[in-house]
This record gives structure tokens, C-alpha cells and sequence, in this order.
């Protein structure tokens, strides 16, 4: 179970827009009839990419009215899963995977980085207020490690000097594209051999 | 070494394009309607013939998995669901099937759905497989459109509509009963068994779950037969597998072999070898995080299939093969697995919810050197009380590599523990429950 802190600056009142109700409509379809509350999950990430991606306790109570479901529940699973954030993140959300094939192969040195570079603690804006990092657990490119995934582009096979050249890319807010950073393709096994670091663990 | 004739995903690297039009080229949904008018039993009993056992980690085998599923729809309505919550540290293959392979998996989807009397099909994708998941909306539609799936599927004269549910990042959602009460819009927290999914399930219905990869390669087995699968690899460890490669290897990759490939092969021909040689390494995790490790000396002659994988005390799990060579700490590294499990246990079951905390915990003051020889027996111990005494295998998960550490690098452990007792050195140490006895 993860900490999750709840924003203490909290906006009055949540709703969705025009379009956000047209898209709730559809996803609530994908259910069978009296089944609503499955649609909680998708809601909330339309809540989510909605208000800058995070989502205020209003949305909460907005998503527990329009699936009648007790407002608790919803913030149980808010809570509950690591996905939605309960604070402002920046405009680059930056999640560092640093569980152990990552760690093996150097994604502390990245972590490093981004203390250098975007704040020195983890879930902190940077001073531009364009960017923030964190630390997650496994982000399932294990063969691409060092990952990072930053909303929902991951940037694989990183080393200290492409991630810096990345992260300068997003505080200047001229994005990198994602992908592999070693010119491999996909998952395929590359023809040099490279390693990232040497005793990283 | 796998032919490449038997390979049964040839675009793992989109070499060749995953659209429709590309997959067609790789005889997907060639004689669909042929494989489902040959009829359930058949299809079912030319699974079981090919021994194929589940890719999701238990290894459960799929054709007796589907025979549970009531043969005739009742008053409920039966589900299929796909699990694609793929968070087993050290595994990437469901996303290279969900990128470039879309179309096998949805093939799949509708063999088994007819299989399992099912008219929906969910497939829950991790939320962090955001352009994965719409990718595989993008296959959904292009099937939709040429009346692959939907109403009257492939002429088939069976109604089917996929649907796809995108987890938030909770790894345990990877297992089925939590995956289904995540479906259903609650925590994702594992529910007892029995009973079991395939009778009450989704909102309480009949339900199969399966993994990515086993979907994936049923329209293979159907066209191909299941003599030609059980004929690749081992008896009960048939067929191909996609294998992940990664940690300390010269060019981590993914690559499908068959069943009961030598570990040494896998690393030595598929991920250019050890990073400093054979002889540098120091241990394999052979089926991702949860299984216990395996040492230099047994790796050698290392069978990778489920049954020689038992047999060496751990697992074949999700087939991630994890390297870790001797530049690293293991101790560390293990301690670092911990942590994820602390992270990651839903919290339902105490012994799992403290447990997994107490393991991080001392694992880290073992990896600092700060630990006592009296942890180590503590360690033991409380591996001891979680395996078994939980809900589900997150238990046993979470125990197991720290079971295999003790096992198999006891003396390492003994070399950092050797420092005096806590009480007797009267630290001040904030987590410290009999903190009081210091303060005297």
C-alpha cells in the first residue's frame, strides 16, 4: 500500500465537460446494466486528465453522485491505487522505475538526475513549475531497463547522459520524443553489447 | 533452438507491421471459421492434447482450466477475461503481444470466448500500458470494422464484444480473484478460494481468466494442432515460450524459445552472455521476482521449463529470466525486492501486510551491515509465518525469494551480521517497539 498525501488546497466544486460526459456515457456501455461502479476506474482517470492530472476530492464526490455509489468508496480506491494523484504533479510527471532489473542496471544514477535537475525530493515541483519525479515500482520493460515514464511515454534503455539531455528537453518544454535511447528496435537483442554501470546494487 | 518455421509470434520485434492487413500475411484469422465449427469439445480437447499450460506465472493447464466452465449458459451470462496486468518485476513479453501482435490475442479472444460460452470479453491492461492499451483499442476497432468480432463474428454465428479496463498501477491486481474485484469497481483484494472464478467470477458469473500469451497462441495450436505443440520441448513443459531477458547480460532481450531450453543457452546465444563472462555470475532469478533465486553452480545445467524448475526449488513463474552478476550485492538487491513487495501488498492479510515490512526492514539492515546474528534466524522466521497464512500466493511470493536467499547465501548474510544487539548498544532507533527498556 502506498502513502498518499490528499492536496490541502482543495478546489470548491468538480465537473465534468461537455465532452467528458459524452465520453462517461460510452464507458459507462462497456459494462452490463446495474454493474455501474466498474466504470469507477475509467471515470477517475477522466477525472484526472481533465483537471491537469490530478484529481481533487470534489471529483471524488462528483464520480460517487454520477455512479451512486457512497462517496468513501471512491476515495478508497483513489487511494488504493498508485496511479491517480491526489496532488498537483508537473506538466511532465516523471516516474523513475527503480525496482531491481532497473536497479541492476543503473536506475539510481537516473534517480540522481532528476534530484539534480527537477527537485531534490521526490513528488516536489520544480521551480518552473513545469516538472516532477518520482519513484515507482516496475514498470514492465525490464529487457529496456533503465525505464522512465513520463505520462504515459516511456523513454527506455536511459544512462546518465541521454537522461540529462531529456530532462533538459522537458524543462524547456520542448519534449524529447519517447522510445529507445540506444537506437535498438523494441525489444530486440542489439548487436553491440552495452552495459549501463557496473555495480549498481 | 527453437525453428524458425515453429516461432508463433514472427513480429515480436515489428519487423513486419501489426496492423490487420500485416497480420493477415501471417495467416492470422485465415480459417477461423473453420477452427469454430469443429465445435467447443474439440477445441478444448485439442488444447488439452497440447499440454498447455497457463503463461501467467501458476502454470495451471488451459484445456482443463476451460472444461470447468458450465457447458450450457444458465440464467448468468459467462465472461472471459484477459489478464494483461502484467507488473511481475523483470517481465515485458504481454506488451510486445499487446504492440505487435493485437491481432492474435483478439483471434484468441474469440476462440476461447466460444470455448467458454462467453459473449464479453474484458481485458485488463495495466494502467502504466497506456499507448499499449490503445494500440490494442486500435486492433479492436480494425477487427470490428471487417466483422472479425461482433455481432455475427467471423460468420461464426457467435456475438462477441471486447472491451478493454485499464488497471492504476497495483500489482496485485495481476491476480485473478483481485483483477475481478477490480473489474467490478473495488479495492483490488484477492477473495478467498474456492469457489473458484470459472463458477463465480465476474459480478458472480461464470468467468475464465487467462493470461495474455496463453490466448495469444490458442488460433496457433487450433491451425496447427495440438500434436505439433506437445511435439516442442518437454512432456507436460510443451511448447514455445517468450523468454525476458534482463539485469546483467551483454543485450537484454526478449526472444521466444521452446520449453526446456538451457538456461546457458538463453544467455549465452539469446543475450550475448554475462556481462564479464560466465564465470562472473553470481545468481539467476529465473521466472521473475517472486520465485526464489538460483546460484552460480546450479545454473549450469539448468532445465527452463516448469517441472525441472520445481525441481531446482524454484519456479518458472512468467519465464523472466533476471541475471545478476557478481559486481552486485545481492543482499542489497533482495533487499531492494522486498521493498517492492512492502509496497505492493494490498494489505488484507496481516501476516503479509506486517510481514512484508519486517522483511524490507531487516533485509536493509543486513544490506547496511547494521544487522545482528539473531535477524537472520528473525528473517527466517517470519518467511516462515507468511507462506501459507494468506489469502492468496502474494504471500508465498513475497516469502519465497528471501527463503532462497537464506538458502543459498547464508554465509554471505552471516559476514554482515555481526554487530552487538540493539538493547546492548543503546541506539536510539525510532521503530523500535521495547525502545522504553533503553530508557532507564
Amino acid at each position: 500500500m502506498s502513502l498518499k498525501k490528499v492536496y490541502d488546497k482543495q478546489p470548491e466544486s468538480f465537473e465534468f465537460t461537455k465532452d467528458n460526459l459524452d465520453l462517461a456515457k460510452r464507458i459507462l456501455e462497456k459494462y452490463p446494466k446495474g454493474k455501474e461502479k466498474s466504470a469507477v476506474m475509467p471515470l477517475l482517470y477522466l477525472a484526472q486528465s481533465q483537471n491537469n492530472n490530478w484529481i481533487p476530492l470534489a471529483a471524488l464526490k462528483y464520480i460517487g453522485n454520477y455512479l451512486s455509489m457512497p462517496y468513501v468508496n471512491v476515495y478508497e480506491i483513489a487511494t488504493f491505487y498508485s496511479m491517480y494523484n491526489l496532488a498537483p504533479v508537473g506538466k511532465y510527471f516523471l516516474q523513475i522505475c527503480t525496482t531491481s532489473p532497473c536497479l541492476l542496471r543503473g536506475a539510481n544514477e537516473i534517480v540522481k538526475v532528476c534530484q539534480s535537475k527537477i527537485s531534490k525530493d521526490k513528488d516536489t515541483i520544480s521551480n518552473n513549475g513545469l516538472c516532477s519525479w518520482t519513484e515507482v515500482e516496475c514498470l514492465g520493460a525490464c529487457v529496456n531497463a533503465p525505464v522512465m515514464q513520463v505520462n504515459n511515454d516511456y523513454y527506455e534503455d536511459l544512462d546518465k547522459i541521454n537522461t540529462e539531455k531529456i530532462l533538459n528537453s522537458f524543462i524547456e518544454d520542448k519534449p524529447l520524443k519517447p522510445g529507445s535511447y540506444r537506437g535498438r528496435k523494441n525489444t530486440a537483442p542489439e548487436k553491440k553489447q552495452n552495459n549501463n554501470g557496473a555495480n549498481n546494487a | 533452438m527453437l525453428k524458425e518455421e515453429n516461432k508463433i509470434f514472427k513480429n515480436l520485434y515489428n519487423n513486419l507491421g501489426w496492423t490487420l492487413e500485416d497480420s493477415l500475411k501471417r495467416d492470422d484469422w485465415s480459417n477461423t471459421k473453420e477452427i469454430i465449427s469443429k465445435g467447443r469439445e474439440w477445441i478444448i480437447n485439442e488444447i488439452k492434447i497440447s499440454e498447455l499450460r497457463g503463461r501467467g506465472g501458476a502454470g495451471f493447464p488451459t484445456g482443463v482450466k476451460w472444461s470447468f466452465s458450465p457447458k450450457k449458459i444458465g440464467s448468468r451470462p459467462h465472461y472471459l477475461v484477459i489478464n494483461a496486468d502484467e507488473s511481475e518485476p523483470g517481465t515485458c513479453k504481454d506488451r510486445d503481444i499487446m504492440r505487435f501482435e493485437p491481432q492474435k490475442l483478439i483471434e484468441g479472444c474469440l476462440i476461447s470466448s466460444f470455448a467458454v460460452n462467453a459473449h464479453t470479453c474484458y481485458i485488463y491492461i495495466r494502467g502504466e500500458y497506456y499507448n499499449e492499451g490503445k494500440r490494442l483499442q486500435k486492433a479492436i476497432d480494425e477487427a470490428y470494422e471487417k466483422k472479425l468480432i461482433g455481432k455475427n463474428a467471423c460468420n461464426t454465428g457467435w456475438d462477441l464484444d471486447i472491451h478493454i479496463h485499464f488497471g492504476a498501477g497495483a500489482y496485485i491486481c495481476g491476480e485473478e480473484t483481485a483483477l475481478l474485484e477490480s473489474l467490478e469497481g473495488n479495492k483490488g483484494q484477492p477473495r478467498l478460494k474456492p469457489p473458484f472464478p470459472a463458477l463465480v467470477g465476474l459480478y458472480g458469473c461464470p468467468t475464465i481468466v487467462n493470461n495474455v500469451e496463453t490466448i495469444a497462441v490458442v488460433p496457433t495450436i487450433l491451425r496447427k494442432g495440438g500434436k505439433w505443440f506437445s511435439s516442442i520441448g518437454r512432456p507436460k513443459n510443451t511448447g514455445t515460450k517468450i523468454f525476458c531477458i534482463s539485469g546483467n547480460v551483454n543485450t537484454p532481450c526478449n526472444v521466444e524459445e521452446e520449453m526446456g531450453i538451457s538456461l546457458k543457452d538463453l544467455i549465452e546465444k539469446h543475450a550475448g552472455g554475462v556481462v564479464g563472462g560466465w564465470k562472473n555470475l553470481q545468481a539467476v532469478i529465473p521466472g521473475g521476482s517472486s520465485m526464489p533465486l538460483i546460484p552460480q553452480d546450479m545454473c549450469e545445467t539448468l532445465k527452463m521449463d516448469f517441472d525441472s524448475l520445481i525441481a531446482a526449488k524454484s519456479g518458472l513463474g512468467t519465464a523472466a529470466v533476471i541475471v545478476i552478476n557478481k559486481d552486485q550485492d545481492i543482499i542489497k538487491f533482495m533487499a531492494r525486492i522486498a521493498k517492492f513487495y512492502k509496497h505492493e501488498s494490498c494489505g488484507q492479510c496481516t501476516p503479509c501486510r506486517e510481514g512484508s515490512g519486517w522483511m524490507w526492514r531487516i533485509l536493509e539492515r543486513t544490506a547496511k551491515g547494521e544487522a545482528t546474528h539473531k535477524d537472520i534466524d528473525l528473517l527466517s522466521d517470519v518467511t516462515k509465518q507468511i507462506e501459507g497464512h494468506t489469502i492468496c500466493a502474494f504471500g508465498e511470493g513475497s516469502a519465497w525469494p528471501v527463503q532462497g536467499l537464506l538458502r543459498h547465501f547464508r554465509k554471505e548474510i552471516d559476514k554482515r551480521c555481526f554487530s552487538e544487539p540493539v538493547i546492548k548498544k543503546r541506539r536510539n532507533v525510532p521503530y523500535l517497539v521495547d525502545q522504553h527498556l533503553l530508557e532507564k
